[in-house]
């Protein structure tokens, strides 16, 4: 005879249920640097909304952000500040590198730019553009819940 | 020669005026540099809008000029002041107290080329970071390129 | 009672240590990091700070660091504010977190490549750099760009400066607290944009305008879009004023607040909206007419006070006057080419490449080595929504800039902070800041 479950009962692993709670609200730190911070300004503005993703609160204090998302270019003064807010965010925290500068240096290779956020921070997403549009970057967002959700990335 | 530079034309007799491009240049000798400053700013040139410099290297005698251009509103006009900097300890007189605007720009300009200006309230560097060696507009400062795969056509100039 | 110290009892801490530190196997590594040394690593050092005065260290007087990751999304300026209680007393900006290189990168690219380099600059009007830039470009070679090209620069300069402004009051109201004019300036954003990626390709950073004229033609159809943005905000910024305009807080947190009187404003070589808002008429494209822009009529907003209003009453109104050009440049666009017709300057259309060997050949030439422009020097400016834009190129004769050099308004603007900010709070910091608008990238290069 088969147990069948009683209508109000919802059958999960600990796991899955802590995935599904942090990809659903998870919050963004206020790191837009360059002409990426407006596109993504713009991702959080009425017309593309991040509000349904539960990701409209940009937190200021790195204390209380998951998701840093890089946007923008990382000059040499900033990448120690850059490290410092990575370090004080708690975990878990996820990384998505916004744009061409973040994620390789983009069209600046020269002395006064960090060829590429990994060099100073791991990263999980990086989303190319120059700026990525409000839909790529819905879409590396989207890409790092399922990520997420599917236990790729182990935090 | 406009009415507004004649008395500065009268006054300086060292200065060359030329035009470029229908745009006035005038290159003033190093020495007379603030004095000029101070007297277009009584002829009205009120503003100075910009202050940046060139690294001629081994194509000119002296290897920097330095370049502000003022406008007069009263007089709808343009100006551009130029002098040269030797190579060895190349210093030239600040125009912050004439026009308090420029800090910032000859600031950049010490960053960026190793400029000293005499007079200027806070000489530091401002672009770059503080313990950053090298003045990176310089002709001899690397561009800083990083080798990328699979791009034949860079040069590291 | 029975004697402590015969008692069978272990209390933690009170037994001697098992083992004692040696100084054998340590090592020194290098020199000894020296705490400094290790700060400046970690990025918490810092030696640009102000240094206390021995008068004024009695004084209640406190040191706080504003950014450069701050929520105030005006980029990444840091500011050292020396407060005594809760008013400023000195400001100091740091600069240089956004550093690119950008004058360096101008001497490695052609001249044509030069927009996509200073396009990045002014992140926020895109058109307006790219225009400085090859309107000096032009200079030096000595053409005249058709009459199409120069309406097409115009109505796309125009358009941004709509643009800018409105992401300078989304950001402005969303400071002071009108969280809603966020939603706003973003909104109105999106048919300009939508326009903008129709005629150019991309939202943002267009690489657009080049010497010689423009990349490519306006799109079929694009009168429509350009007419429904003219008809929709008009009734948007009546919107915005219904807002903000009357409103008892928005009043109380503006008006009298970072005043830059007309003298200061000069002296400290503001332009743009902060110094009409001083009050003193200045305009370039009034003083120094550029590409065809003295044919439209428009006015330019004054202010009176020079405070956070004022500013914020001139960008409203300096949207309503954009708005006119955008309308008479649409009436007035004339027909003929878009980019200047010599063919050592611009490339030839893609089909004619099929058809003609020299046409190959031009191709090949502009997209490898480049034009060449005529030795000299040139500065140019333009009338960005930030103020005066300029740029300074130099040319020796080769197919790259020898020197490029932009005049940058938010860096110069920057400069009136402190002024604004003296003897004031410490809340209508922000509310300053964001009225005099300054773009990191601009301030930076």
């Amino acid at each position: 005879m088969a147990i069948t479950a009683p209508g109000n009962l919802l059958m999960t692993t600990v796991e899955r249920a802590a995935r599904w709670a942090r990809t659903r609200s998870m919050f963004p730190a206020t790191f837009g640097l360059a002409c990426c911070a407006i596109e993504m300004m713009a991702t959080g503005a009425a017309h593309y909304d991040l509000a349904r993703f539960g990701m409209e609160v940009f937190r200021a204090s790195p204390r209380q952000a998951d998701l840093m998302i890089v946007a923008g270019r990382v000059s040499q003064k900033m990448a120690p500040v850059l490290r410092q807010v990575y370090d004080q965010m708690a975990d878990p925290k996820w990384v998505i590198s916004m744009g061409a500068c973040a994620s390789t240096g983009g069209m600046f290779n020269n002395y006064a730019l960090v060829q590429g956020v990994d060099q100073v921070v791991p990263v999980d997403i990086y989303v190319p553009g120059c700026p990525p549009g409000p839909q790529s970057l819905l879409h590396g967002i989207l890409t790092l819940h399922d990520k997420i959700m599917a236990g790729e990335i182990q935090r | 020669m406009t009415d507004t530079n004649r008395p500065l034309v009268e006054r300086f007799e060292e200065a060359i005026w030329e035009t470029s491009h229908s745009q006035d240049v005038v290159r003033v000798p190093r020495e007379q540099w603030r004095e000029f400053a101070e007297a277009a700013k009584d002829a009205g040139y009120e503003m100075c809008v910009d202050v940046t410099a060139v690294d001629w290297m081994r194509a000119r005698p002296e290897r920097f000029e330095v370049v502000a251009s003022l406008v007069s509103m009263s007089h709808r006009s343009r100006l551009r002041m130029v002098t040269t900097a030797p190579r060895e300890d190349p210093e030239v007189a600040s125009l912050a107290p004439v026009w308090p605007g420029v800090g910032f720009g000859e600031r950049e300009v010490f960053d960026m080329f190793g400029i000293r200006f005499e007079g200027h309230p806070d000489l530091t560097r401002i672009l770059m970071p503080d313990d950053w060696e090298g003045y990176p507009l310089r002709k001899d400062h690397a561009v800083g390129v990083v080798p990328v795969q699979f791009k034949r056509s860079h040069q590291v100039r | 009672m029975r004697d402590p110290e015969t008692l069978d009892l272990w209390v933690a801490g009170t037994e001697e240590p098992q083992f004692q530190p040696t100084d054998e196997g340590t090592q020194e590594i290098g020199e000894a990091e020296s705490g400094t040394r290790l700060r400046e690593q970690m990025g918490t050092a810092v030696s640009d700070d102000y240094v206390f005065d021995d008068e004024i260290a009695d004084e209640e007087r406190t040191i706080v660091n504003m950014g450069p990751q701050h929520p105030s999304t005006h980029g990444v300026l840091r500011l050292q504010i020396e407060l005594e209680g809760e008013v400023i007393r000195r400001t100091k900006p740091i600069i240089g977190y956004l550093h690119t290189g950008m004058e360096k990168t101008a001497e490695q690219l052609t001249f044509s490549q030069g927009p996509t380099n200073v396009t990045r600059m002014d992140y926020l009007a895109p058109f307006h750099c790219e225009l400085a830039y090859s309107l000096a470009v032009e200079r030096l070679l000595g053409i005249e760009v058709p009459p199409r090209a120069q309406t097409i620069r115009i109505l796309m300069t125009e358009l941004n400066r709509i643009s800018s402004h409105l992401v300078a009051l989304a950001t402005n109201g969303m400071d002071v607290g009108a969280l809603s004019m966020m939603i706003y300036g973003f909104r109105e954003r999106e048919p300009i944009l939508a326009f903008f990626e129709k005629a150019t390709g991309l939202r943002m950073n267009h690489n657009y305008i080049r010497p010689g004229g423009v990349a490519a033609d306006l799109p079929p159809g694009w009168k429509d879009d350009v007419a429904r943005i003219l008809e929709e905000m008009p009734g948007r910024l009546a919107q915005y004023d219904d807002l903000l305009k009357d409103n008892p807080i928005w009043l109380s947190r503006t008006k009298g607040v970072g005043i830059i009187t007309a003298d200061e404003a000069i002296a400290y070589c503001l332009t743009g909206p902060n110094l009409r808002a001083s009050g003193v008429d200045w305009d370039l494209r009034k003083a120094f007419p550029y590409s065809g822009i003295e044919q439209y009529e428009f006015e330019v907003p004054l202010g009176s006070q020079g405070d956070v209003y004022d500013r914020y009453r001139v960008k409203v109104e300096e949207i309503s006057e954009s708005l006119k050009i955008v309308a008479q440049a649409m009436e007035a666009m004339p027909k003929g080419d878009w980019r200047v017709d010599d063919e050592k300057i611009t490339p030839p259309p893609r089909g004619r490449i099929d058809e003609s060997m020299e046409a190959l050949i031009h191709h090949f030439k502009l997209f490898t080595e480049g034009f060449k422009v005529p030795p000299g020097e040139t500065y140019e400016a333009v009338e960005s929504p930030r103020g005066e834009l300029g740029c300074y190129l130099v040319s020796n004769g080769e197919a790259r800039p020898y020197r490029m050099h932009t005049r940058a308004p938010s860096f110069y603007s920057l400069q009136g902070l402190p002024i604004a900010m003296a003897d004031s709070m410490v809340a209508d910091t922000i509310a300053t800041i964001a009225s005099m608008d300054p773009v990191m990238g601009d301030v930076d290069r």
